[in-house]
């Protein structure tokens, strides 16, 4: 039914415009809600009006209205809350999406990463709280009182609802970026919650809309859709990791790695590369590869080196330069690497093993891939390095 | 809204007891956004109450033995957090030290 998709696209703006009107967290989903009801009643006999967009926020700022009247507030606030119309119908006046403003206020820096993941779900994608707790394999009970208590911190600490100032939004805009990513991963790294890494898209799409001059939105946009398009690949059919280089690429989702590149070349054209930006270009040059041989190591080793250079990147960088000159040199780098920070990394020693593998140090390879086993934090990493452990200890 | 900073730094605070504020106060004043406060004597000199079943127990210094302590407290009352981390922020003390921003507890409207 269309009322879904509705539902998923309108449920942030109703919501945001409602928050701005009443400055109530509680009565604007409350009212959205009783909107969306009414619609559900009402469309199936009426028909889905012109706009739906601008019913369900009438209808739902109507409900407000009622509301604060059996509360007996001040008329100032009545008032405000019905000059709604007035307001979306003058084009001169300049007022920034709220659903921008609702997706700053919700990634404050000022509340914890948990409480601003599950308040952007729940406020600006409508997931219900029993979807968010379910996805985060928490009680419902447990994420309603988190999403209670960020609600109440918004009000009682005074954090305004509003797209920061241009000078706090250098700082602030990562804050939101970083809340998005999260919740793609969230969704990507779990078969399950694959529904988080829709919305985390869905989101950023949004994002990039209302803030065209931030390169670095369009960055994770980019970066989020180039790994969404190889989401069918990545497991085999018994659960286990497939890499890289072994998946269909055939099955990869090709329109969707087009628009990733265009989007992502649009932001390039800034002048200004991030780190979403930085990492989408090397996910494109992965992407846009006919076959595994065909990627372009080198430039994904000098596009690893402009990012910030942490253990991690270090590492992957290190993988990089392996494969563009030879598994001896990557091995070489490797080492250089595991006396530092990446003791337990499970990727470090799993990464020995594959150099070791390539140069047919089998049984080397073989105690690596034991070392990198017990370390793996998934079961789909796990099955796949057994399979290569299996591999590397048949012949030897 | 109006939030307490409560300004703490470790041992080392002490040896910016003497500083001053660097004319924060001043500008402070001047945007009208103080609304009281003032340094604290170290935490040595502190007297702690409590009133347990009506006796009253009195303990030789801080609530909480931790290693930071509060050295000063100031009242603020201004538009939201973001301007009362702006303005915590340009305290000398957050260069430190630790400054906690907390809201004051003010009846429903």
């Amino acid at each position: 039914m269309r009322f879904e998709e509705i539902y998923r696209q309108e449920w942030g703006q109703v919501v945001a415009t409602l928050i701005r009107l009443t400055g109530d967290w509680e009565l604007a989903e409350e009212c959205a809600q009783e909107a969306f009801a009414a619609a559900l009643q009402r469309w199936p006999k009426d028909g889905v009006p012109d706009r739906p967009g601008a019913w369900l926020t009438t209808t739902a700022r109507n409900r407000a209205i009622d509301w604060l009247r059996r509360e007996a507030v001040g008329a100032a606030k009545l008032q405000q809350v019905a000059a709604l119309g007035v307001e979306q119908s003058d084009p001169a006046y300049d007022v920034p999406d709220d659903r921008l403003r609702l997706m700053f206020t919700c990634c404050h820096p000022a509340l914890a990463m948990e409480a601003r993941v599950a308040l952007t779900l729940r406020t600006l994608a409508g997931l219900s709280t029993a979807e968010i707790a379910r996805a985060f394999l928490v009680p419902e009970t447990t994420m309603s009182k988190r999403l209670t208590r960020a609600k109440q911190k918004i009000q009682h600490a005074g954090i305004p609802y509003r797209v920061p100032p241009a000078h706090l939004l250098p700082e602030r805009t990562p804050a939101v970026l970083a809340v998005l990513y999260l919740l793609f991963n969230e969704g990507y790294s779990d078969v399950v919650r694959s529904q988080l890494a829709t919305e985390a898209i869905r989101l950023a799409r949004l994002l990039v809309q209302l803030m065209p001059a931030e390169p670095e939105a369009a960055g994770l946009l980019a970066l989020m859709l180039l790994h969404d398009s190889r989401r069918e690949t990545r497991l085999a059919p018994d659960g286990a990791l497939v890499t890289l280089d072994d998946q269909d690429r055939t099955s990869w989702d090709r329109p969707q790695i087009t628009e990733a590149v265009d989007v992502l070349d649009s932001a390039l054209r800034h002048g200004e590369p991030g780190p979403y930006q930085v990492q989408a270009a090397i996910a494109a040059c992965h992407a846009t590869a006919r076959a595994a041989a065909d990627t372009d190591w080198p430039q994904i080793a000098a596009l690893y080196a402009q990012l910030p250079q942490t253990p991690v990147v270090a590492l992957n960088r290190a993988v990089a330069i392996g494969m563009a000159d030879g598994p001896a040199v990557g091995l070489h780098l490797v080492d250089e690497l595991a006396a530092g920070e990446l003791t337990g990394y499970h990727l470090l020693p799993a990464t020995r093993a594959d150099f070791l593998r390539r140069l047919n140090r089998r049984t080397e390879a073989a105690t690596a891939y034991r070392e990198a086993l017990a370390l793996a934090a998934t079961e789909a990493e796990r099955l796949y390095l057994q399979k290569r452990l299996q591999e590397v200890s048949v012949r030897s | 809204m109006k939030y307490l900073l409560m300004i703490a730094g470790d041992e080392s605070a002490a040896a910016h007891a003497l500083d001053g504020c660097d004319g924060w106060t001043e500008e402070m004043e001047g945007r009208g956004v103080v609304a009281g406060g003032a340094g604290l004597r170290p935490p040595d000199e502190a007297t702690t109450v409590r009133v347990r079943d009506g006796d009253l127990l009195l303990t030789d210094g801080p609530f909480a033995e931790t290693k930071e302590q509060i050295g000063g407290f100031v009242l603020i009352d201004c538009a939201d957090l973001d301007e009362a981390i702006e303005i915590a922020s340009k305290h000398p003390a957050a260069g430190y030290g630790t400054i906690e921003i907390r809201p004051v507890f003010e009846p429903p409207v």
